[in-house]
């Protein structure tokens, strides 16, 4: 079933140690076919990924790849892409892991504009834990840290980073596979801090505790929320997919780069 | 050329460490650390390098980290409230194996404690501030001499036994200004990398040495790292037999190269009746002070340790059957090793813990109580 992308897997790491039901194997298939389809030299592609259910991807991937600390992804990745600019660096992060223990770091890198093509993997919860509520759990959703629903308000993770200087964000579902595909490449291709939020279903930590009865159900939810772009006016809970915002800003390794060669030619003349 | 350079400490810890290779430096502003990061976004840039300044000090331990898996050698400093943030990713490194060397210039703490004044308290922190069995190594300068040539031996150390090397100085050695003869030859230790081919490249081998080959990132070596107890291919397992083994070579690695590591220098022993053990700063004084003793016929010796961790244990025991004297600026720390060694009565303690240097004079005030007669 696998077989376009079996190139890019480790069999001896499979299977995999994702729940039945979990939205995380079907995202990870579409980030290996935008790196199939980008052609991308399999000895240059770096994975890194923090603490999380998210962050056990690169292990099943047949790359350089580094599952770092809880949180820390960015600036492992952030050292990773300014030692070496050439590499072309992936970054996997939950939502707990990239906008929690990590929120400075995804502020901080989309400041930067590094060129870091980064995807958080969104479930609303900490799944690896057991289904704690996190920065992203909608609103009154329960987890088992949120027992008589969430209090807090979740962040607008996309409109965060636009805010914090990213120039690439985009997002799609578990269930809109091949659209994710296609952001993952436009992702990559954006010269900069590039962020795709991957939405994604828990059934086991999740879903049970907030009337999803199936993963099905989960997917189907997926697919009636998300609208495109001046498709419809949304109704609650739906949210958009597709390319949310791009623009251009110096990319920091670029920039580096540039003040290399500046200083280079003033010690040639001096 | 003139080799002879007036510098302060850590200015020769940023120069010790360009002359070791180092092309990464990563970090976040603190006292009395920060003229390393200032020289480092100054040179780095220079000689085809990167200078990054982070958001925070956990980024910086982990960037420093990340550059390395790329091949270079990698640098970061701070002080004691952002070693307590480098811990986490400093245990990363070291269960990782993942080479780099860490600066802390110590003061006063807890906490935010004296940010402008000396402290040796960060001793024991050094050694057990990350969570779960550790090796470590930790260097500890007492001139500006010495931290340009320990800066190289660290890189070197880091290198050779892939783990994060601390080198722990204290506010006056960092910003104490001294006569730096530039070595005019140095031994320059680079990582071993594979000599097989990818396919047959096994990045946590256990081999004979304890320490496997390290490729960079990039180099068509693909492999996994991660911070989960792991196997020999790097992947993460819950298996107590590759558990143990992963525990074992991962503790004892340093082992088999303890005499080359355990740095020391001894003054006066053979026929010292008191052995004043003191290092960084305090070491200062402590010299001073056995000159004056000896000068009155006291029979004193000076026990300097420069690797404080792992502890120079057999160096010591040479000299055995004396009494000892600890003097450092914090309630006691490297003073619970000399006592595991001898027993806690044939040692004596000296401690200061309000920002300023123990004095020669409380040195010697301290050996007279102990050494009675000649």
């Amino acid at each position: 079933m696998f077989s376009d992308i079996a190139q890019y897997f480790r069999a001896e790491t499979l299977p995999h140690i994702w729940c039945p039901g979990c939205g995380i194997g079907t995202v990870m298939a579409a980030i290996a076919r935008a790196i199939k389809t980008l052609q991308l030299d399999q000895n240059k592609v770096i994975f890194v990924s923090g603490i999380g259910c998210s962050s056990r991807l690169p292990g099943y991937l047949d790359f350089n790849t580094i599952h770092t600390t809880h949180g820390r992804a960015l600036p492992f990745a952030t050292g990773i892409k300014a030692a070496r600019p050439e590499l072309d660096v992936f970054v996997i992060m939950g939502d707990g892991d990239s906008s929690a223990i990590g929120g400075n770091h995804l502020i901080h890198a989309s400041r930067r504009n590094i060129d870091l093509t980064a995807i958080i993997i969104n479930n609303s919860i900490y799944g690896m834990t057991g289904g704690q509520t996190s920065p992203l759990t909608p609103h009154d959703k329960r987890g088992t840290t949120s027992p008589f629903g969430n209090l807090e308000r979740p962040f607008q993770i996309l409109e965060l980073v636009k805010a914090a200087g990213a120039t690439y964000g985009a997002r799609a579902t578990a269930y809109h596979n091949q659209l994710l595909t296609e952001l993952v490449m436009d992702a990559y291709n954006n010269p900069g801090f590039s962020l795709v939020e991957a939405i994604s279903q828990c059934p086991v930590s999740y879903g049970r505790r907030n009337k999803f009865k199936t993963p099905a159900d989960m997917l189907l939810w997926q697919k009636e929320h998300a609208f495109k772009a001046g498709q419809r006016a949304p109704r609650e809970e739906d949210f958009q997919i597709g390319e949310i915002f791009k623009s251009q800003a110096p990319e920091y390794t670029r920039e580096y780069e540039k003040l290399r060669q500046k200083l280079r030619e003033i010690s040639l003349d001096g | 050329m003139n080799r002879a350079r007036l510098m302060q400490g850590n200015e020769a810890v940023a120069e010790g460490a360009l002359a070791a290779g180092v092309l990464f430096y990563a970090g976040y502003p603190i006292t009395p650390s920060t003229e390393i990061a200032e020289i480092m976004a100054e040179r780095l840039p220079l000689i085809g390098g990167t200078f990054i300044q982070m958001e925070d000090e956990i980024a910086s331990m982990a960037a420093i980290i990340g550059a390395s898996l790329t091949g270079l050698k990698a640098l970061t400093a701070t002080s004691g409230p952002g070693f307590s943030l480098k811990q986490e990713n400093l245990g990363y490194a070291i269960a990782t194996e993942i080479p780099c060397v860490v600066v802390n210039v110590q003061r006063g703490g807890p906490s935010t404690g004296l940010p402008t004044s000396p402290a040796q308290a960060d001793v024991m922190q050094a050694k057990w501030g990350t969570h779960g069995d550790h090796p470590i190594i930790v260097l500890t300068p007492s001139s500006v001499q010495e931290c340009y040539e320990l800066a190289v031996i660290a890189f070197n150390f880091a290198e050779e036994f892939r783990i994060p090397v601390i080198l722990l100085m204290d506010e006056v050695i960092g910003h104490l200004r001294e006569k730096v003869i530039i070595p005019p030859k140095l031994t320059i230790i680079d990582r071993k990398r594979p000599a097989v081919p990818p396919g047959e490249y096994i990045p946590y081998e256990n081999n004979e040495s304890m320490i496997p080959a390290m490729a960079n990132f990039g180099d068509g070596y693909r492999y996994h790292v991660t911070g989960l107890t792991h196997n020999e291919k790097g992947l993460p397992t819950g298996n107590p037999e590759v558990t143990k083994n992963f525990m074992r070579r991962l503790t004892q690695k340093l082992n088999p190269y303890l005499d080359r590591i355990q740095l020391v220098e001894e003054v006066q022993l053979d026929d010292a009746e008191l052995i004043v053990v003191a290092y960084g700063c305090t070491s200062r004084s402590a010299l001073e002070a056995v000159h004056i003793a000896r000068g009155a016929g006291l029979r004193v010796g000076l026990f300097r340790p420069i690797t404080i961790w792992p502890f120079p244990q057999k160096q010591l025991e040479k000299y055995a059957n004396r009494k000892y004297l600890v003097a450092e600026m914090n309630c006691g720390q490297l003073v619970g090793e000399i006592e595991r060694i001898f027993g806690y009565k044939s040692v004596e303690r000296l401690n200061r813990l309000d920002g300023e240097l123990i004095t020669p004079q409380e040195i010697l005030g301290k050996i007279r109580e102990v050494v009675h007669y000649v």
